[in-house]
């Protein structure tokens, strides 16, 4: 049998002991889930149990990242842990990347193969003729049923280019605040911080007032069939992550200011930067996607 | 005790496991997580199980019997979730837990307490999905595969439904993202990637399969949600979507999920063969180019559960002809498991059996597979108990019979008893012979033409229904055997050697004693 060798004892991998945290989450998790099951299926009482469970989850999470900040700044993490954190953080992102691909790839299929078959394309031509004898109108469309009713879509080159102007000019500030940490320059990296949280922040209040004139003035809703369920999914999923996007920048700023990170050591700092560009990049396709061609 | 023996070849300093209930809550030790899984797949096993006899005894004969027809399609429903996201899959993350850090030689996972919260979400997931069964409307009823229009006819279950799958999904992914993180961040110094067990490599892919394909699945039902109660038209014709994209999108995750169903198998089956055949495993890289292979593929063959439902001809050929050709990367790795017994000095444990039994009749699954490849044969086959067959004998006598056999291989290295082997060849025998009488006749009844998830049938099929119904008790009999066997083994038992099999190779039989202390690999091993 083998003899055991003896290394890097001394920077050993830090292994917690026991946490109570994951299992508060799932408890939040399960009430949030089942209250608000009980509420889509007509018991209002469910809205409240369900905001009970987002709290439980939010009280967790601050605790959880709380154990795990002040450990970091207690220097239990050799840089070993770090690249656990990097790779961590790296996957959930591209997780989040396949979510966004499944939106993405009901807007393509809709756009170029679904929509076409019902017009008549292809072998859909006595579909057409037969169930949809009237419909012949092509993208952007409520369907055959007209679904909603009649409306009007947001022209990219409005509120939708600015937005775009707005994300990536964080994606610009994030970074100059990023280059001012190496730097060691504190003020430099909370000034520029400030600026992407606030440049985000404007980014949700500008899709908030789209959302608001879709609903009253061109009746462009989620129930406005394919397009309007596509539209409103994808850009809702996006402003939802910008939302926590720029709530983690927002928690960075707050351990900046408390004088956390180091010039060499700012895992966090990046791994929210990441998921900062990510959620740019997914502006991106949308802006190009669902409102642009 | 542990810690006496553990001092002959390991200075583990460690903390023993806490005390009482609570250590099994908040642990965040991989072998109690590990435990976790496997004893919680375990449960669901049976109660998986409870349904599917529910289903052969109301098919024991035609006419309607005991059940009535929603809720035997409840039955059939909840059967497939259960042992799909509830037994096979948990079972393999709790071999993963178990076996990678030992294997590769880290201490424990690399992000140790979201490893705990990956397992701390299952049971309230299937808390969620089992309460169903007492709602309104009942437990969903429109197949574990969820089609669009049927499955927004679900009563309250069907939010419910929704996010029990969000949590299970959430569960997986993170268990994902820590078995990539292990593997490429905590192998010990010399462990390169070609040396790692085949186990850690086919779980390394499969871990990939799930972060790719879990949030899919997410996006597809959350537009089911989205389709019934808030008005969107995702799968509805009326408002220019399309109940077929919902199969799209769901098969875009189902095909590389029966994959990552099958692949941790593979490294079981490649661990264990070489043991009792006292030989090497023949052509090791080939396996991991294989096992590469079969992911990739495994991406572009969704569309092969849809030949009938009216896809353009050059879709069909596409996918006819690519799934085809994942046949040949799955028959490298038949050949490399037969290469490696030739002329080797075999014995038959039971472990052994298992797998053997895996090799014959994985393969028949597969060949129904090649069968229902070709797309205008599917055409015939589509939706009748021939699918069932074939379905089957990869899950069943693949995925679940390389459990069992992981789990009489590496039980004594985690309990440090041996399994009592009379029992162990029992359980065999009964599982195998009646397996067969289960499922080989499902191909005849398919084939005749009898359609699947009903409740009712011809008097035509009745014959070979009552066979089948009679091997399902037999096997499902057999399987509380086999809980039986565990339980025994757990609480004592003939004491295992530490490296357990004559031929057992790797880390966790050659660096560790049996049992394994509750901290190994505190220090990184040396790789030779
Ligand atoms: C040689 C490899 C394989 C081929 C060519 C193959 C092919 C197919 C085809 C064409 C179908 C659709 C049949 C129909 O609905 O008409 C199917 C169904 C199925 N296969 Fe396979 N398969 C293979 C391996 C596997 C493996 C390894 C697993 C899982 C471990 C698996 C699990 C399933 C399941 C669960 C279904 C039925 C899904 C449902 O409709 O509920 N298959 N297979
Ligand atoms: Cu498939």
């Amino acid at each position: 049998m083998g003899k055991m060798a003896h290394a890097h004892s001394d920077d050993s991998y830090y292994v917690p002991h026991g946490t109570k945290w994951p299992i508060i989450g799932s408890i939040g998790l399960t009430t949030a889930a089942a209250g608000f099951s009980n509420y889509l299926n007509g018991h209002n009482a469910g809205f409240t149990v369900m905001f009970g469970g987002l709290l439980i989850i939010t009280y967790m999470m601050y605790r959880w990242f709380g154990q795990v900040i002040q450990e970091s700044e207690d220097g239990y993490y050799n840089d070993q842990v770090d690249v656990s954190f990097r790779m961590g953080m790296g996957w959930f992102i591209f997780s989040e990347v396949m979510f966004f691909a499944a939106f993405f790839g009901a807007l393509f299929y809709a756009r170029a193969l679904s929509l076409p078959w019902l017009l008549g394309e292809g072998d859909g031509v006595l579909t057409n003729i037969y169930l949809w004898p009237l419909f012949d109108e092509g993208w952007p469309s409520n369907g055959p049923a007209d679904l909603g009713g009649d409306f009007q879509t947001i022209p990219a080159w409005g509120l939708p280019a600015i937005n775009t102007l707005v994300l990536l000019a964080s994606g610009v500030t994030v970074t100059f605040a990023h280059w001012a940490l190496k730097k060691d320059n504190r003020k430099g990296l909370i000034a520029w911080l400030t600026a992407t949280i606030i440049l985000g922040y404007f980014f949700v209040y500008l899709q908030a007032t789209e959302y608001l004139h879709a609903y009253n003035d061109l009746n462009l809703t989620m129930e406005s069939g394919i397009y309007g369920s596509t539209f409103f999914m994808l850009t809702g999923f996006h402003g939802f992550h910008v939302t926590m996007g720029a709530t983690m920048l927002l928690v960075i700023l707050v351990r900046a200011i408390k004088g956390h990170f180091t010039s060499q050591k700012h895992f966090a700092f990046e791994g929210v930067a990441w998921y900062w560009h990510f959620v740019d990049v997914v502006w991106l396709g949308l802006f190009i996607f669902v409102y642009w061609i | 005790m542990s810690e006496a023996v553990a001092h002959d070849i390991h200075d583990d300093h460690g903390h023993g496991p806490e005390k009482g209930l609570m250590r099994w809550v908040y642990t965040t030790n991989h072998k109690d997580i590990g435990t976790l899984y496997l004893l919680f797949s375990l449960a669901m096993f049976i109660f998986g199980g409870a349904m599917a006899m529910i289903i052969r005894a109301e098919l024991f004969q035609p006419g309607m019997q005991l059940v009535d027809p929603h809720f035997f399609n409840q039955m059939t429903t909840m059967h497939a979730l259960i042992m799909v996201f509830g037994a096979v899959m948990p079972a393999f993350v709790g071999l993963a837990n178990w076996l990678i850090p030992m294997m590769i030689g880290a201490p424990d996972m690399a992000l140790p307490r979201m490893n705990n919260w990956s397992f701390w979400i299952l049971p309230f997931a299937f808390a969620l999905m089992s309460a169903t069964l007492f709602m309104e409307g009942g437990a969903p009823a429109a197949g574990w595969t969820m089609y669009a229009p049927l499955v927004l006819q679900t009563g309250d279950a069907f939010p419910f439904l929704i996010f029990a799958i969000h949590l299970l999904g959430i569960s997986s992914v993170m268990g994902a993202i820590n078995i990539i993180a292990t593997i490429m961040n905590m192998r010990a110094p010399g462990m390169t990637l070609m040396k790692m067990p085949l186990f850690v490599w086919t779980w390394f892919i499969t871990a990939y399969l799930l972060i790719a394909v879990m949030p899919v699945f997410a996006g597809a039902v959350t537009m089911l949600l989205t389709d019934k109660f808030f008005g969107t038209a995702f799968f509805s014709a009326a408002g220019g979507g399309d109940p077929v994209l919902y199969q799209h999108i769901f098969w875009f995750f189902g095909h590389p999920e029966v994959y990552i169903m099958i692949l941790p198998a593979f490294g079981i089956i490649s661990a264990i063969i070489p043991t009792f055949a006292r030989k090497p495993l023949f052509g090791y890289s080939s396996m991991v180019y294989a096992t590469a292979s079969i992911a990739f593929l495994s991406f572009v063959v969704w569309a092969h559960h849809m030949f009938t439902v009216g896809m353009p001809l050059a879709g069909e050929l596409f996918f006819m002809y690519a799934t085809m050709m994942i046949a040949v990367p799955t028959g490298v790795k038949i050949f490399n498991w037969v290469s490696t017994m030739w002329k080797g000095a075999m014995t038959f444990e039971t472990p052994m059996l298992f797998a053997l039994a895996f090799v014959v009749l994985f393969t028949i699954g597969g060949f129904s597979g090649l069968m229902l490849a070709i797309t205008p044969v599917d055409f015939q086959y589509h939706d009748t108990y021939f699918v069932v067959a074939h379905f089957h004998y990869v899950l069943v006598t693949g995925a679940v019979y390389s459990i069992i056999a992981a789990a009489y291989y590496w039980m004594p290295k985690w309990t440090g008893h041996m399994y009592n082997e009379t029992a162990g060849k029992i359980h065999f025998w009964w599982s195998t012979i009646s397996v067969n009488v289960l499922f080989f006749p499902q191909h005849f009844l398919g084939l005749a033409g009898m359609p699947r998830r009903i409740p009712d049938y011809s008097v035509q099929f009745a014959d070979w229904n009552m066979v089948s119904s009679i091997g399902g008790f037999a096997f499902g009999l057999a399987q509380i055997y086999f809980c039986w066997i565990v339980y025994k083994t757990i609480k004592g038992g003939e004491k295992a050697t530490d490296q357990v099999w004559e031929g057992a190779t790797g880390l966790e039989f050659e660096n560790l004693p049996s049992p394994v202390p509750y901290h190994s690999f505190t220090t990184a091993p040396q790789i030779r």
